[in-house]
């Protein structure tokens, strides 16, 4: 598989602009189409197409494997510590607009809402390298 | 093949097809979750959140606790895999 050009050249192409459109999708969630849950599969694809095109091995290295699960513990602590900072602002947990009228800043409950699809976006995208990244076949050796 | 399990196929699909004639039509505005609770979030998703899309309204602001749930869910199934498969290495 390594060697084949036309798979390696054409990841090499592809990778950046589903990575790109990932971004898009989660920042997107609030206006229109799109989510974390949506984002962070498209974002964790592009790095499946990484690992079929380039080696499980190679990836994981640059990737920083060790590091994932600590990727998925910072996307949830993001959601969960916006609900906290609610509860700081006087409101209920996850309650943004006791954020917005303690703050004063107008449409800041988009804001946060884009925040908690970001959160939710990294936990995907972490969760779901982790998994194919365990359940993938290294070269004939047990994972 | 065994037929116990085909006729038990069977006779549920048939009990399904029968429920089919009292669900809704598609789209129909008279059915009772177009009338009451998602004509509510249709008119006050705007002004309450301030977010134009209704989904994402819903997602993550009226229903944001089980959403955090949801990905709490999808953090576990990431544990889990990682317990099961990665033997004898540190997390």
């Amino acid at each position: 598989m390594r060697e084949n050009v036309v798979i390696r050249t054409i990841s090499r192409i592809s990778v950046p602009f589903i990575q790109v459109f990932a971004l898009y999708v989660i920042v997107h969630g609030a206006v229109g189409a799109g989510g974390g849950f949506q984002g962070g599969v498209a974002f964790a694809a592009s790095f499946i197409l990484m690992f079929i095109a380039f080696g499980l091995s190679g990836v994981e290295k640059r990737l920083g494997k060790k590091w994932l699960m600590v990727y998925s513990i910072i996307g949830i602590a993001i959601y969960a510590g916006i609900g906290f900072l609610c509860l700081a602002a006087g409101g209920n947990y996850l309650e943004y607009g006791a954020i917005e009228s303690a703050v004063g800043v107008a449409h800041l409950h988009g804001y946060l809402i884009d925040a908690v699809e970001m959160g939710i976006g990294i936990t995907v995208m972490a969760v779901m390298v982790s998994i194919i990244s365990d359940v993938m076949d290294r070269d004939g050796e047990s994972p | 093949m065994n037929v116990k399990a085909l006729l038990a196929v069977l006779l549920i699909g048939v009990i399904l097809f029968w429920a089919v004639g009292d669900m809704p039509a598609f789209g129909d505005p008279q059915s009772p979750a177009t009338r009451y609770t998602g004509k509510l979030y249709v008119d006050l998703a705007l002004q309450d959140v301030g977010v134009e899309n209704i989904v994402t309204a819903i997602l993550a602001s009226y229903r944001g606790f089980d959403t955090l749930g949801e990905t709490v869910v999808i953090f576990t199934a990431g544990i889990s895999v990682a317990l099961l498969l990665r033997r004898g290495g540190r997390l």
